[in-house]
C-alpha cells in the first residue's frame, strides 16, 4: 500500500487526472528551462567546441601540424615579450605551432573517446545485462572476468601490449578498450538486478517471452539512462588514458600530434617553454572536467522523477 | 460535554510549486475535544494529510505553507508560535504517528533509546527515571517483555510491534492531541484489530484526544466519534459516526459508501462514481464534486455552497440542502 | 458437472534457507504446505490471508513463476508436468494470464500503451500490424478506454485507468483464467468499485475465470463463487462464497469476518461480538505443531496442539479443525 509523501501523491494527481494531451509540451518548456542552468551550459560549450575543433582543424588551423620551422622555435605565446601574432600560443623545439597541433591533437582525443566508448559499453553492457538478469553460473563466470579486469591495472597491459604490437592509433584503442568494459559491465548489472524484480518483467515472462527478447525488448531500454551518465564521465577517462599512453610514449606515435605526447615532448622544458605542455595540458583538464560535470549533471536530472530526457 | 481541546478554522495549506500553486487544504474548519477520536476520511489527494501535517506544523518546506486560517490548541493559536515554541509543543502537548512503521523508526537506534530521545526532549527526569518512562510508555502500548524490547532493533520486530513502538513513542510525553496518519494501512487485518482496541484503551486510559486520518470507513466506523468527509482540499460533510452512516447528507458521502463492497451482505452491484478528482491547481468555480454528482443541481457549478449546520452537530456543504 | 478448468493438487513450496560459505541448508521456509483447490470455468476463486499465508505463491506457481516442491498442476484434466517447454509456451501460457497489484510497476515506462497491450500477440501470434493495431483498439475499448489512448505512455494516466491496461494486455490472447494478485487495493476507495465492476462484465462476457488474491473479505465476498482462506501455507476453510460468509466454520475465519466487519455504532454492542487474536502469525519457518492456528485461537483444546487436523467435508464446505473431527 502506497505510502508516499503528501506532496509526491500530490504532484502524481496533478499529473495523472487526465490523459495528458498536452505533455510533450510542458517537455519542451520545462527541457528549455533546464538548459538555463550554468552547470549544464558550460561543459556542453567546452565538449561542443571540442567536437567543432575536432572536426574544422584542417580549416581553422593557421599551420600545418607537422610543418617545423626552426628559426621559430620555443616562441612564447603572442601576449608575452618575444612572441608573435603569427604563432599565437607559441611554438615547440622544432618550431612546430602549438596552437594548430592542440586543434589537431582534439582529433585523436575525440575519435579515440568516440571509438572507445563505443565499443567499452557495448561490451560491458551486453555482458552486464546477460550477468545481471540470467543470474546463476553465467553471473558468476562474468562477474570473475569483470573482477579480474577491474584488478589489473590498465596501465600495465597497455604498455605492454604497445611493446608488443608497437604504438599506434590501433594499439591503444585495443589497449584502452581491453579493460575498459569492466565498469560498465559491473555497474549495468547492478541496475539490472534492480530492473528484474520489477513487476512488468513478470508480466512479459507471464505473457511468454523470451529470455533474450525480455533483455533487448525491456531491460536494455531501461538502463540506457545509467549507460548514458556513465559513458560521459569515460570521456574525461579515456582522453586522460590516452594522455598518459602518450605521455609515456607508448601511445600515437610522435608524428601525429596528441595532446598527451605534447605534455610529455614539453616536459623538460617546463622552467624555459611552459607553454608547450601547458596548453595541451589545459585542453585535457577541460575536456575531463567537463565531461565529469556533465555527467553528474545528466545523472540529477535523469532521476526517477523526470522519466526520458 | 468535555472541553474542546483543538479548534482548527479556516485552514489555508498550499504548496507553490514549478507549475503553480497547489491548493491542497483550502478552508477546512472543525474542532476535536477531549478523549474523542475525530476522523478525517477521504481519497489520497483530498488533503487529508496535509491538514494533519499542517497542524503539527511538518510541512515540507519551502514548498509548503499554511496560508490562511486559525489551528487553536487549548487557547494558543499555533500559528502565532514561534519555531521554538513549536519545537516545544510537538512531542508534549501534540504528537503523531505516520503510516509505515518500517520508515518511521531509525534502524541504527535500539528501541530504548528511541523513545528514550523523545523523554529527554521534553521531560527534564533523571537517568533512571527516563528508562521508567521508557519502560511505562512500551506497557501503555502492550508490548511483551519491554526490558527486553528496550534493547532490540526496529528489524528484530514485526510490523504490528513496530506500529506499537511508534505508539510508544508519540505517548511517551503524555500529549493531549495524537494525530494518526493510517496508522493501519500497512497492518494485516487481523493486526489491524489489535491495534485499533489498543488505541481505544489507550484513549480510555489517558483521556487523549486523537485525530485519525484514514480511507477505509471500516476504520471509521470502529474508531472515531465523529468524522470529516474531506474531497478536494474542503470538509464536504461532519457528523458522528452513526449519523453518517446511518443518513449521509452529502452526495460524495453518499457514493463513497455506497462504492465500498460490504462484507455483511451481498451486494448485487456496487456504484461507482464517475471520473476522477480535480487537479487541485486550476480548479473550476462551484462545487468541487460537481462534474462527478449524479445529483447536481444547475448552481453547483457555478457558487461553491458555504457550510451549513443541519442540527445537532451535522453540517454540510452542499446546495441541496437548503 | 464441467471439467474443471484447473486444479491444484497438494501443492507445496519449500524455501531452502542456507547459511554459511558453503550454504548448508538448516532449515526450510513451508510458504506452501499442501494446497489444493478447483477452478471452474467462468467462476472466481479467491485465496484469502495475510501476508505470511502463501497465497502469492500459490499464485506465482500457476503462473510458472515459481517451481513447486511438490504436488500438480493440472489444466484442463492435464498434468502440467506432462506438457512439453513448447506445450506450455503454446499451450498453456497464453491461456493462464495475470493482472498485477502495483499498476506502477506493473508495465515497461519505455513503452506506449499500444505496445504494452500488443505485446503478447506481437510474442504468441503471427498476425499481421493491421491485425494486432485493430485488436488493441478493440481491447481498448472494452475496458473503458479510447483509442486515443494508445499512443501515451502509462505514467500518463492515473492508477485507475493503468489497471485497465493492465486487464486490456490480460486478455489480449483470448485466456481462459486470469489471475488477479490483489488487483484493486492499491488504488483509491472510489476507483476499486469502477475496476471491480469492469472485471464481473468482463467475466460474464468471456466466460473468464479468475484466481483472485486478496486479503480484504469485502473486495473478495463481491467477486467470488469460492474462497479458499489460507494460513501459514495451509487451507483452513474452502467452499462457496455465500456460504463461507454466511456460516463461517473456522475459528480463524470468523476472526477476519470479525477484523474486517463495519462495526457500525448503532449496533450498541458490537465490542462484545469482537473476536481479537493474540499475537501475530508465527513465521513459516517453524510452524507450531497440531494446528498451526491453535497459538492465537481463541477456542484451543489439547488435541489442536498434538495433531494436524485434516481438510474434512462439513455440509458444502471443506474445513480443517479439529471441532469438526
Amino acid at each position: 500500500m502506497a505510502g508516499e509523501s503528501p506532496v509526491s501523491e500530490l504532484q502524481k494527481k496533478m499529473d495523472n487526472t487526465k490523459v495528458n494531451t498536452t505533455a510533450k509540451v510542458n517537455g519542451n518548456i520545462h527541457r528549455v528551462r533546464i538548459t538555463m542552468q550554468l552547470t549544464f551550459i558550460i561543459p556542453v560549450v567546452v565538449l561542443a567546441l571540442l567536437v567543432l575543433v575536432a572536426i574544422f582543424a584542417p580549416l581553422i588551423a593557421p599551420h600545418p601540424p607537422a610543418k617545423t620551422s626552426l628559426p621559430h622555435r620555443l616562441l612564447p605565446p603572442f601576449f608575452i615579450d618575444g612572441g608573435s601574432p603569427t604563432y599565437l600560443l607559441g611554438t615547440d623545439r622544432v618550431g612546430r605551432d602549438i596552437l594548430s597541433r592542440v586543434f589537431y591533437g582534439a582529433r585523436i582525443s575525440l575519435s579515440i573517446s568516440l571509438i572507445v566508448i563505443f565499443i567499452t559499453s557495448s561490451i560491458g553492457t551486453i555482458l552486464g545485462i546477460v550477468a545481471g538478469y540470467l543470474g546463476g553460473r553465467t553471473d558468476t563466470v562474468l562477474m570473475r572476468v569483470t573482477d579480474v579486469s577491474l584488478a589489473i591495472p590498465q596501465i600495465f597491459i597497455a604498455l605492454l601490449l604497445a611493446v608488443v604490437l608497437g604504438p599506434s592509433f590501433k594499439t591503444v584503442v585495443l589497449a584502452i578498450s581491453i579493460l575498459g568494459w569492466a565498469p560498465y559491465s559491473r555497474l549495468i548489472r547492478g541496475e539490472v538486478l534492480k530492473l528484474r524484480e520489477a513487476d512488468f518483467i513478470a508480466q512479459a515472462r507471464i505473457i511468454g517471452s523470451s529470455s533474450l527478447r525480455i533483455m533487448i525488448k525491456h531491460i536494455f531500454p531501461n538502463v540506457v539512462n545509467p549507460l548514458i551518465v556513465i559513458a560521459t564521465m569515460s570521456v574525461g577517462l579515456v582522453i586522460l588514458m590516452e594522455s598518459v599512453l602518450s605521455y609515456l610514449g607508448a601511445g600515437i606515435p610522435p608524428t601525429t600530434p596528441s595532446w598527451g605526447s605534447m605534455v610529455s615532448d614539453g616536459k623538460n622544458l617546463i622552467d624555459r617553454a611552459w607553454w608547450i605542455s601547458f596548453f595541451p595540458g589545459l585542453a585535457i583538464g577541460l575536456v575531463v572536467l567537463s565531461g565529469n560535470f556533465l555527467g553528474d549533471w545528466i545523472r540529477d536530472k535523469l532521476d526517477p522523477r523526470l522519466r526520458q530526457l | 460535554m468535555s472541553k474542546i481541546i483543538l479548534q482548527v478554522e479556516d485552514l489555508r495549506t498550499s504548496f507553490f510549486t514549478r507549475k503553480g500553486e497547489v491548493k491542497a487544504v483550502d478552508g477546512v474548519s472543525f474542532h476535536v475535544h477531549e478523549g474523542e477520536t475525530f476522523g478525517i476520511v477521504g481519497e489520497s489527494g483530498c488533503g487529508k494529510t496535509v491538514t494533519g501535517l499542517s497542524i503539527i506544523r511538518l510541512l515540507p518546506e519551502p514548498a509548503g505553507r499554511i496560508v490562511g486560517g486559525k489551528i487553536i490548541l487549548e487557547g494558543t493559536n499555533l500559528l502565532e508560535l514561534s519555531k521554538k515554541e513549536m519545537r516545544a509543543i510537538r512531542g508534549r502537548m501534540i504528537s503523531m504517528i505516520l503510516q509505515d512503521p518500517m520508515t518511521s523508526l531509525n534502524p541504527v537506534y535500539t528501541i530504548g533509546d528511541q523513545i528514550a530521545e523523545s523523554v529527554r526532549l521534553h521531560q527534564g527526569l533523571p537517568e533512571n527515571g527516563v528508562e521508567q518512562e521508557v519502560i511505562s510508555a512500551l506497557r501503555l502500548v502492550k508490548i511483551p517483555s519491554p526490558e527486553m524490547i528496550l534493547r532490540q532493533h526496529p528489524f528484530e520486530l514485526s510490523g504490528g510491534m513496530r506500529q506499537r513502538v511508534v505508539g510508544a513513542i508519540a505517548m511517551s510525553c503524555h500529549p493531549h492531541l495524537l494525530i494518526a496518519d493510517e496508522p493501519t494501512t500497512a497492518l494485516d487485518a487481523t493486526i489491524q484489530a489489535q491495534y485499533l482496541a489498543l488505541f481505544k484503551e489507550v484513549q480510555q486510559k489517558t483521556n487523549v484526544a486523537i485525530i485519525f486520518i484514514t480511507h477505509d470507513f471500516g476504520v471509521v466506523a470502529n474508531m472515531c466519534h465523529r468524522v470529516g468527509v474531506m474531497y478536494a482540499g474542503k470538509i464536504v460533510e461532519t457528523a458522528t459516526t452513526r449519523k453518517l452512516f446511518k443518513a449521509p447528507k452529502h452526495p460524495y458521502t453518499t457514493a463513497l459508501i455506497n462504492s465500498v463492497p460490504r462484507l455483511d451482505r451481498k451486494d448485487n452491484r456496487l456504484y461507482s462514481i464517475e471520473g476522477q478528482p480535480p487537479s487541485m491547481m486550476n480548479l473550476p468555480p462551484g462545487c468541487r464534486f460537481f462534474p462527478r454528482c449524479s445529483v447536481a443541481l444547475e448552481v453547483c457549478g457555478e457558487q461553491e455552497p458555504p457550510e451549513m449546520e443541519i442540527g445537532n452537530g451535522h453540517s454540510i456543504s452542499c446546495w441541496r440542502v437548503k | 458437472m464441467a471439467e474443471a478448468l484447473l486444479e491444484g493438487r497438494d501443492l507445496t513450496k519449500h524455501y531452502p534457507v542456507t547459511r554459511g560459505l558453503l550454504q548448508r541448508i538448516v532449515g526450510w521456509v513451508r510458504a506452501v504446505d499442501g494446497v489444493s483447490f478447483t477452478i471452474e470455468q467462468g467462476k472466481t476463486l479467491s485465496l484469502v490471508g495475510e501476508s505470511g499465508a502463501g497465497k502469492t505463491t500459490t499464485a506465482k506457481a500457476v503462473l510458472l513463476l515459481e517451481k513447486l516442491t511438490s504436488g500438480s498442476i493440472l489444466f484442463q484434466g492435464k498434468d502440467l508436468s506432462q506438457f512439453t517447454r513448447s506445450q506450455l509456451k503454446s499451450e498453456y501460457r497464453p491461456r493462464v494470464q495475470s493482472v498485477q497489484q502495483n499498476p506502477w510497476s506493473s508495465m515497461n515506462p519505455r513503452m506506449r500503451v499500444r505496445d504494452i497491450i500488443a505485446e503478447p500477440l506481437v510474442v504468441n501470434t503471427k498476425q499481421s500490424k493491421k491485425e494486432i493495431r485493430s485488436r488493441v483498439l478493440e481491447l481498448l475499448e472494452q475496458v473503458g478506454l479510447r483509442s486515443d489512448h494508445a499512443d501515451h505512455y502509462p505514467h500518463e494516466f492515473s492508477g485507475g485507468q493503468r489497471q485497465r491496461i493492465a486487464v486490456a494486455r490480460a486478455l489480449a490472447l483470448h485466456p481462459s483464467l486470469v489471475v488477479l494478485d490483489e488487483p484493486v487495493s492499491a488504488l483509491d476507495v472510489s476507483i476499486r468499485a469502477q475496476i471491480m465492476n469492469l472485471l464481473k462484465d468482463l467475466q460474464v462476457k468471456h466466460n473468464l475465470s479468475y484466481l483472485v488474491i486478496a486479503h480484504n473479505l469485502a473486495t473478495v465476498r463481491y467477486m467470488s463463487h469460492s474462497v479458499a482462506i489460507m494460513y501459514l501455507g495451509q487451507i483452513v476453510e474452502y467452499g462457496e462464497a455465500e456460504e463461507l460468509f454466511e456460516r463461517p466454520l473456522h475459528p480463524y475465519t470468523r476472526a477476519l469476518i470479525s477484523a474486517s466487519l463495519l462495526t457500525l455504532p448503532e449496533e450498541g454492542d458490537q465490542e462484545a461480538k469482537q473476536i481479537i487474536l493474540s499475537g501475530e502469525m508465527p513465521s513459516p519457518l517453524n510452524p507450531p505443531p497440531g494446528c498451526r492456528f491453535h497459538t492465537r485461537c481463541t477456542e484451543a483444546r489439547d488435541r489442536c496442539s498434538e495433531a494436524v487436523p485434516e481438510l474434512r467435508a462439513v455440509g458444502q464446505q471443506r474445513v480443517r479443525c479439529h471441532h469438526y473431527d
